[in-house]
C-alpha cells in the first residue's frame, strides 16, 4: 500500500525485529501504568475493586474479537463486518428466543450465525479472491442490513436470566465470567500465534503470501480459517454483549469495528500484515479500557475519549516511522 | 482499457436504467423528470463526496476521515452563522472549502512526511474530528431556527429548473472531469496508483501526489459540509455518522478498483446514483427503507465481484498489489 512499508516488510533479520516488538510492548506497558497512576491519582473511586471490575466491561467483548482480528491482519487481511456479525447473531438469538429457545439453544445460535457469517466471508477472500476491506464493507452492510430486515425499529428483550449470566455473571468476587472467557482467548490465541506452526505460517503469508505459497503453505485455507475464527469470536462477543444488555436492537455494537480495528494496531501489529503479537494488542485492549473508564470517573464524555484514542493511534504508529526515517537519513 | 472501462459504466448505467425501467412498469411517476431530479438532487452531496474519495482511492490510499470532516465543517459554519448571522453564505462555503482542505491535508501531511498507511491515518482523524466537533458544540445542536434563513436557503434556491445544490454538484463532476482525464496532476493520479514504483521513475511525488488528492478531498467534504447542515438545517455531533462507508461503497460500485489506478469520474458518479435511487425507490415500491443496507451491501459485494473478475482478465492481481509495486 505505502512505499515505506514495501520497504519495511521482508527479509528483516530476526533478532531485531524481536526487540523491537520487545520494546513496543515495553512502551504499552508503560502507557497503560501511565494510565493507572494518573486514573488513581485523579478519582478516589479507581481504586476500588469492583469499580476496575466494571471497568473491565469496557473493552473485553470488543478484545475477544481484537485477539481473531490480530491474526487476520497479521496474514494481510482485514475484516470490517465484525461489529455487524454481532448484529446479525444477536438478532439471530432474539429470533430464536420468540420460538422458544432456552440458553443453550440461544448460545449455540449465536456461535453459529457467527461461524456462518466468517465462512461467508472468508469464501468471498479466499474462493472469489476479492479483497477484503472492499468485500467486508459489503458483508457489513448485508449482515446489519438483514439485521434490520428482521428487526426494523424493533428490539427483541426478555432473555432469561441463566442466558444474562454470559453477560452479567462473575465467576469469583469481581471477576466477571467476561473478563475470564477474555483471558482464556487470549491465552488460546497467544499460543495458537507464537507457538504453533500455524501461527508461523500466519506471518510467513502476511510477509510474503507468494513465498509462503511456493513453500507449501496453504494460504487460501489459512485465510479462510482466519476468518471463520474472527466470525466465531463476533458470534462469541455477540452472546455476551446480547447477555449484558438483555436486549437486541439492529444497531447493536455500531462503529465497533474501527475500534477494534484501532486496538489491533495500537497492540502493535502492522496494518500491512507480517507482524505484531497478541500481548501488544491485550495491552492495548486493557488501556483503552482504563482510559475509557478514567475518563468516565471524571465526568469526560466518551467522544472526547475518542480524541485522545485516535492521538494515540497515530503518534503510537507515526512516532517510531518517524524515528526509523530520521535515523535512515543520518546514517 | 478505455475500452474496458467505458464498458463497465455502459453496464451499471444499464443496471440502473433497468432499475427505473422495472419501478417505472409499477409506478410511472418514479421517472418523471420532475422526480428524477429530486433523486438527483437528494444524491448531490454523495456524488461530490465520491468524487473526492475517488481521487484518494486512484492513489491508492483511503479515507475514511471524509464523513467527520464533513459532519466537523459543518458544525464549524452552523456555530459561526449563527453567532454571527451577517456573515455572507458564500464566504461560508469559502471557509467551509478551506477549514475542510486543511483537515485533508493533515490527513495528507501524516501519509505523506511521516509515511503512516492512510487507513490508519484516517482511522485515527475520523474519530479525532468527531471528537473535536464535541469540544467545539459541547454536545450541543444547532437547530434550524438558529441558522440564517439565507444559509437554509441558498442550496434550495431554483437556478434553471434545478435547486443550487444540484447544479453544485455538476459543476463539481464537470470539474474534476477536467482535472482527471485534462492535467498533469490527473495523469499522475492514475500512474501513483498503477504502479507506484514506476511513478517514481517518470519523475511524480508519489508522496506529494497523495497529498494533493487527501487535501482536495477534503476540501470537497468541507464543502459537502456546509451543504448538508444547510440542506437538513441541523448539525449535530454524529451527523453523516458511518456515511464514510456509504461513500467507499459508491465508489467501488463505479468501479474505481480500491487498488488503486482504475476508475473514472463517470463511474464515481454512476455509482452515487445507483445509491441514490435505490433509496428514493423504496418507500416508492412499498419495500420498508429497513432494507436499503441490506440491498446495498449486497450490490458492493456483486460489484467487487465483478471488477475483480474484469481486472483478472488483463492479469492485475488486485490482492497482492505489494509484489506488483515491489
Amino acid at each position: 500500500m505505502n512505499d515505506a512499508t514495501q520497504r519495511a516488510v521482508p527479509d528483516r533479520l530476526e533478532g531485531r525485529w524481536t526487540s523491537y516488538l520487545k520494546s513496543w510492548e515495553t512502551l504499552l506497558v508503560a502507557v497503560a501504568v501511565f494510565v493507572f497512576v494518573i486514573n488513581a491519582l485523579s478519582s478516589p473511586y479507581f481504586l476500588n475493586a469492583w469499580n476496575l471490575s466494571d471497568a473491565t466491561f469496557n473493552f473485553t467483548e470488543k478484545a475477544m474479537i481484537a485477539m481473531a482480528m490480530a491474526l487476520l491482519i497479521i496474514s494481510g487481511e482485514i475484516d470490517l463486518s465484525v461489529a455487524a456479525i454481532i448484529a446479525l447473531a444477536s438478532t439471530a438469538m432474539g429470533v430464536a428466543l420468540q420460538y422458544g429457545a432456552g440458553t443453550p439453544e440461544l448460545v449455540l445460535v449465536g456461535l453459529l450465525v457467527g461461524l456462518l457469517c466468517g465462512a461467508f466471508n472468508g469464501w468471498l477472500v479466499t474462493g472469489l479472491g476479492l479483497p477484503s476491506i472492499v468485500v467486508t464493507i459489503g458483508t457489513m452492510s448485508l449482515f446489519r442490513g438483514i439485521a434490520y430486515i428482521i428487526l426494523g425499529d424493533q428490539a427483541f428483550t426478555g432473555y432469561p436470566p441463566s442466558f444474562a449470566w454470559f453477560g452479567q455473571g462473575y465467576v469469583w468476587w469481581v471477576i466477571s465470567f467476561e473478563l475470564v472467557l477474555f483471558a482464556a482467548i487470549a491465552l488460546v490465541f497467544g499460543i495458537l500465534l507464537h507457538w504453533t506452526s500455524f501461527g508461523r505460517t500466519v506471518y510467513a503469508i502476511g510477509n510474503n503470501p507468494t513465498g509462503a505459497l511456493f513453500s507449501g503453505v496453504r494460504v487460501g485455507r489459512t485465510k479462510f480459517i482466519l476468518f471463520l475464527m474472527t466470525g466465531l469470536m463476533s458470534g462469541i462477543a455477540a452472546i455476551c454483549l446480547t447477555a449484558r444488555l438483555g436486549s437486541t436492537r439492529p444497531s447493536i455494537a455500531f462503529g465497533w469495528e474501527l475500534e477494534v480495528v484501532t486496538m489491533v494496531v495500537l497492540g502493535g501489529v502492522s496494518i500491512l500484515g507480517g507482524s505484531g503479537g497478541i500481548p501488544g494488542v491485550v495491552l492495548a485492549a486493557i488501556i483503552m479500557g482504563l482510559v475509557t473508564f478514567g475518563f468516565g470517573l471524571a465526568n469526560v464524555p466518551g467522544i472526547v475519549m475518542s480524541i485522545f484514542v485516535g492521538l494515540l493511534l497515530i503518534t503510537v504508529i507515526g512516532a517510531p516511522m518517524l524515528w526509523q526515517r530520521l535515523r535512515e537519513r543520518s546514517a | 482499457m478505455a475500452k474496458l472501462l467505458k464498458s463497465r459504466e455502459l453496464l451499471l448505467a444499464a443496471v440502473i436504467v433497468l432499475l427505473l425501467t422495472a419501478i417505472a412498469w409499477r409506478f410511472p411517476g418514479f421517472v418523471r423528470p420532475r422526480n428524477l431530479a429530486n433523486v438527483f438532487n437528494d444524491t448531490s452531496i454523495l456524488i461530490i463526496l465520491a468524487l473526492g474519495q475517488m481521487m484518494v482511492i486512484l492513489t491508492r490510499c483511503i479515507d475514511l476521515s471524509m464523513a467527520a470532516n464533513l459532519a466537523l465543517t459543518g458544525m464549524a459554519v452552523a456555530m459561526l452563522n449563527a453567532a454571527m448571522p451577517g456573515i455572507p453564505v458564500p464566504l461560508l462555503i469559502a471557509l467551509g472549502v478551506l477549514l475542510g482542505a486543511a483537515l485533508g491535508a493533515f490527513n495528507g501531511v501524516l501519509v505523506w512526511k511521516v509515511e503512516i498507511p492512510p487507513i490508519v491515518v484516517t482511522l485515527g482523524t475520523l474519530t479525532i474530528f468527531r471528537g473535536i466537533i464535541f469540544l467545539m458544540s459541547g454536545g450541543a445542536w444547532i437547530n434550524a431556527h438558529q441558522m440564517s434563513a439565507a444559509f437554509k436557503a441558498f442550496p434550495r434556491a431554483p437556478l434553471l429548473g434545478l435547486p443550487v445544490l444540484s447544479w453544485i454538484a455538476l459543476i463539481m463532476i464537470a470539474l474534476m472531469a477536467v482535472v482527471i482525464t485534462r492535467t498533469p496532476l490527473g495523469r499522475a493520479f492514475y500512474a501513483v496508483g498503477g504502479n507506484p514504483t514506476a511513478a517514481v521513475y517518470t519523475g511524480i511525488d508519489v508522496g506529494r501526489t497523495r497529498f494533493l488528492a487527501f487535501t482536495f478531498a477534503g476540501a470537497l467534504a468541507g464543502l459537502s459540509g456546509y451543504l448538508w447542515v444547510s440542506r437538513y438545517a441541523v448539525a449535530y455531533v454524529d451527523i453523516a455518522g458511518g456515511f464514510e462507508l456509504d461513500i467507499i461503497a459508491a465508489c467501488v460500485i463505479g468501479g474505481i478498483s480500491i487498488a488503486g489506478g482504475i476508475g473514472s469520474v463517470g463511474g464515481a458518479v454512476l455509482g452515487a446514483l445507483f445509491f441514490g435511487v435505490v433509496k428514493n425507490a423504496l418507500p416508492v415500491i412499498n419495500i420498508s427503507p429497513f432494507w436499503q443496507l441490506a440491498i446495498s451491501g449486497s450490490a458492493i459485494i456483486l460489484a467487487v465481484a465483478f471488477n475483480a473478475r474484469a481486472e483478472r482478465k488483463k492479469g492485475r492481481l488486485i490482492l497482492r498489489n505489494r509484489e506488483a509495486a515491489a
